[in-house]
């Protein structure tokens, strides 16, 4: 390629944000001065573009530092990376915590998602001047949430939660929010059930910033276990256990092992899908942010199980304090012998590291994943072949949510059949529960699987004072509505399945008389429309349609809106390129099915 | 199930499966849509172009695997053994139908082949969205991941001012269904100029220059050989457009002449698209073994000279 670049340059700081990342340029044609030797040789090519996958944290750098991304930095960063600018222009237009026109350096991000919403959380045409709408935050434990990022060097990250109106627009005139809530505030449990806990058994109890307390409270056991039992010692306790994703597509994790483990080409790459994005889910945020070295530690012992040497935890960049933890916990156990080289004695190698998100729904799904972390837009890739196989960088690849990771240690050291034996015959094991919206006590619950959303609910401290039942949403956005009628149903794969609704994520949203459901579709097929990565063209236009027509039955229900509708529906479900068009209509049409909300 | 064919100097082996109740023999390789193909099936296609590696974006040759939850892309699945697929059925029908309704209520199709025909065959009818809301000028400047919420009075769509900053093409992205083939032509599978890519998110994406900057501004080297691949008429000469504005294009009345390009020895295929004893436009044939339908600005641009002739 012969790198053309116009004749806008970076200011100083632009400069210095990029080299932060990627160190000082080294010869002319990179944007450094120039020496005589660069009449002779050119360092490009391969070398360069073996760096591509630092565009997103380079990106990152100069939107922390500036607060937006200018054409001069672009064009330094095309000089630095040997990528055309209008591709990198392709990707920082792609995410939406970047931007591409100048803006101040403090952004207020206020969530208008649907649990906020339910919450009395402010709608998109409510938020004060210097604020704008944000896609759920993943805090609607506490709930309503917003999110305040200042640039700068370094740039701050903060997350308020609840946030009034009055706080809202104090924000957008330069307050900073109080340090945030704890941690454990979002596990009601630990208070009175502790004991029983075990996903969330050290939280609140352990320092999530010592390894020392992590350590003394059962850390890198697991690990040690599994080097015991090797590599396929492993895999077949994690098959027999029958442990399935958490992340909403419940693939069994064995199997997924298993095949990875078994691929000849080399390098195998693990990656930790903690780009949780769902709205209404917020467990692995919990997790990553009260217990992240166990995250850490199940990472180790899958890519120790799977042959890999590298990993990555691709993080959502709404998430700071989530970040700043995991981060904390990879550095120590890199200082402490459990990442890097020869971990443990063992002779295994492996790094980790987070890949910062920067706002983007679709990034979740397993191949988006892939295109992110590799500095490409982050737009799923067509299977087959499936990650397994033909994954990030091309080679064979683990993709496991942060929940199903964690899950891992209880069967590693108590063994496969101890886990199976818990749960039902088609959902073994424990579960988190995003339990949000008019309950007493929202949070993450551990349940084992076959308690009812009934018995959830009672576990939440029932129905908020004055609520009464409406409507519950399983599974997110892309799950569905149940009604009163359903609160008997098992909270079980089988079970959702059956009833025609899906266990997703996790996510339990309880609504009450209060909310507007109609609102709560229009915002459901608004955040479908947003957050579409455009590839294809049943979502793309599909997302939009359905929009338009639920703003029109919002008005006025007419049949052939319905039956348009139902059309759309179908179509996205069958003809889409990934997840996100196939589920965005499962919502909405199980509230026109199920709650009757279009009934005329 | 597998025998060994030998076509020309290469071994591929050949894969048997069933299309529509029919068991057919292809090379090991070729997509679901080939081997259509092969057996004279039409299966319509949007975005797949012969000369590029399908995006599979446009979703309109979806057909039915056995075994498969969701309908599969014909463009670039590859056959395997025993592969039952069925091409004409209630779901691959209702699909082609929605994609071509939902396409023609947003892009400009009026130049794409075959859609006026496929729309009858599949009963499309994009206007039953509603009515086209009014052509804009703000698409290049989306805020990613935020829109005005719709209030369903007027159907959105991708109408908007045609780009016209140099002489030699214009770019109309009214007509543009986001195939992806002219990034690609463009950048990593064939010009490597990268002078344009995919911008913005959902409905916003685009395709677009650095900042939205002139082609002039842009990396741009006049190849056109995005114009080659352009299968809607988005991309045009600048010397079709001011004809087809003036009404004078008249594509039934011209002649089609390969020749070799004059320039230079890599000997590139040209066609010359004549009208009244002028060129119009060139274009080169995808199929040629040498360059695959890509030209360079001389042998795509230069051909004025042709046309001085002595008063």
């Amino acid at each position: 390629m012969d790198l053309k670049v116009n004749s806008s340059v970076a200011t100083r700081d632009e400069r210095d944000a990029v080299d932060s990342v990627l160190g000082k340029p080294t010869q002319y044609t990179q944007g450094g001065q120039r020496f005589e030797q660069d009449l002779r040789v050119s360092r490009a090519g391969e070398a360069l573009r073996n760096l591509r996958h630092m565009l997103l944290p380079t990106l990152h750098a100069v939107n922390d530092r500036i607060g937006w991304i200018s054409r001069g930095s672009i064009n330094y960063i095309a000089q630095q990376l040997d990528i055309a600018p209008a591709e990198i222009y392709g990707v920082a237009s792609f995410y939406a915590l970047f931007s591409t026109t100048e803006r101040t350096m403090r952004q207020v991000h206020v969530c208008i998602d649907l649990a906020c919403r339910a919450m009395g959380g402010l709608r998109e045409d409510q938020l004060p001047e210097g604020t704008h709408p944000s896609p759920c935050l993943g805090t609607c434990e506490r709930a309503p949430a917003v999110l305040v990022i200042e640039a700068g060097n370094p740039a701050r990250h903060e997350v308020l939660a609840p946030a009034t109106p009055v706080q809202i627009t104090a924000l957008a005139k330069g307050a900073w929010p109080d340090a945030e809530a704890t941690v454990v505030s979002a596990t009601p449990q630990v208070a009175t059930d502790s004991k029983n806990l075990v996903l969330l058994g050290r939280i609140g109890k352990v320092d999530p910033l010592s390894i020392s307390d992590y350590q003394e409270h059962g850390g890198f056991d697991a690990l040690r276990k599994a080097m015991q039992l090797g590599a396929t010692g492993v895999i077949d306790e994690v098959n027999a256990s029958g442990l399935v994703g958490r992340g909403g597509a419940a693939f069994q994790t064995g199997r997924k092992w298993g095949a990875v483990a078994g691929q000849p080409a080399f390098p195998h790459y693990a990656i930790c899908n903690a780009d949780e994005s769902e709205p209404g889910t917020f467990k692995d945020r919990v997790i990553m942010e009260g217990d992240p070295f166990a995250l850490v530690e199940a990472m180790i012992i899958a890519s120790f199980a799977t042959g890999c040497e590298q990993g990555f935890i691709y993080l959502r960049g709404e998430y700071p304090r989530a970040i700043r933890n995991v981060q904390n916990a990879i550095d120590e156990s890199t200082k402490h012998g459990f990442l890097g080289a020869n971990i443990l004695g063992s002779g295994f190698n492996f790094a980790l590291s987070i890949v910062r998100g920067a706002g983007a729904y679709i990034c979740g799904e397993e191949t988006a994943i892939f295109n992110s972390i590799e500095g490409y837009r982050g737009e799923p890739r067509n299977k087959p072949p499936f990650p397994v196989e033909v994954g990030v960088f091309g080679k064979p690849t683990l993709v496991n949510n942060v929940e199903t990771l964690v899950n891992v240690l209880s069967i590693v050291k108590d063994g496969g059949a101890a886990y199976a034996a818990l749960g039902t015959e088609g959902s073994k094991g424990r579960k988190l529960f995003c339990l949000s919206g008019a309950v007493a006590k929202p949070g993450v619950y551990e349940v084992e699987f076959g308690i009812t959303l009934r018995q959830l609910i009672e576990l939440g401290g029932g129905m908020r004072n004055g609520s009464t039942l409406q409507a519950i949403l399983l599974g997110g956005a892309a799950g569905g509505f149940v009604g009163p009628s359903d609160l008997d149903l098992p909270l079980t794969m089988e079970a959702t399945r059956a009833a025609g609704s899906s266990l997703g994520s996790g996510v339990v949203m309880v609504l009450d008389q209060s909310v507007d459901m109609v609102d709560q579709l229009r915002r459901i097929a608004a955040f479908f429309r947003d957050e579409s990565c455009g590839q294809c063209v049943p979502c793309r236009v599909g997302t939009v349609r359905q929009e338009e027509i639920v703003s029109r039955l919002a008005k006025g229900v007419q049949a052939q809106d319905i039956e348009l509708l139902r059309e759309l529906g179908t179509v996205m479900r069958d003809a889409s390129i990934c997840g996100l068009g196939q589920t965005a209509n499962s919502a909405i049409d199980s509230a026109i099915n199920k709650l009757k909300v279009f009934a005329q | 199930m597998s025998t060994q064919v030998t076509t020309g100097l290469q071994v591929r082996r050949s894969v048997q499966l069933t299309i529509d109740d029919q068991s057919v023999t292809v090379a090991e390789g070729e997509t679901i849509l080939s081997a259509c193909r092969t057996m004279g099936k039409e299966i319509p296609t949007l975005c797949y172009g012969d000369t590029i590696t399908p995006k599979n974006a446009c979703r309109v040759c979806m057909v039915e695997v056995e075994g498969s939850r969701v309908l599969v892309p014909s463009c670039s699945r590859k056959v395997e053994p025993g592969m039952v697929v069925r091409t004409d059925t209630e779901r691959t029908d209702h699909s082609r139908k929605l994609v071509l309704e939902l396409l023609g209520s947003s892009v400009d199709l009026s130049l794409t082949k075959n859609v006026a025909r496929w729309n009858t065959e599949y009963g499309s009818e994009p206007t039953r969205f509603g009515k086209p809301a009014a052509p804009t000028n703000h698409r290049d400047e989306a805020t990613t991941g935020h829109h005005h919420v719709a209030d369903g009075s007027s159907v959105s769509n991708v109408l908007q001012p045609v780009k016209i900053d140099n002489e030699l093409y214009i770019r109309d992205y009214s007509k543009c269904i986001m195939c992806y083939q002219c990034v690609d032509a463009c950048g990593e599978q064939w010009q490597n100029t990268f002078a344009i890519g995919v911008a913005g998110r959902g409905f916003d994406i685009r395709i677009s220059t650095e900042f939205n900057v002139d082609l002039t501004d842009s990396a741009c080297v006049y190849c056109g050989n995005c114009i080659q691949v352009c299968p809607t008429g988005a991309l045009m000469f600048t010397s079709e457009h001011n004809m087809r504005d003036a009404g004078t294009w008249k594509e039934e009345e011209q002649t089609q002449t390969d020749t070799i390009c004059p320039y230079c020895g890599v000997g590139c295929a040209l066609t010359l698209h004549v009208q009244d004893n002028e060129i119009v436009k060139v274009s080169s044939p995808s199929d040629h073994s040498v360059t695959h339908g890509n030209l360079c600005i001389k042998g795509r641009f230069g051909f004025q000279h042709v046309q001085n002739r002595a008063e």
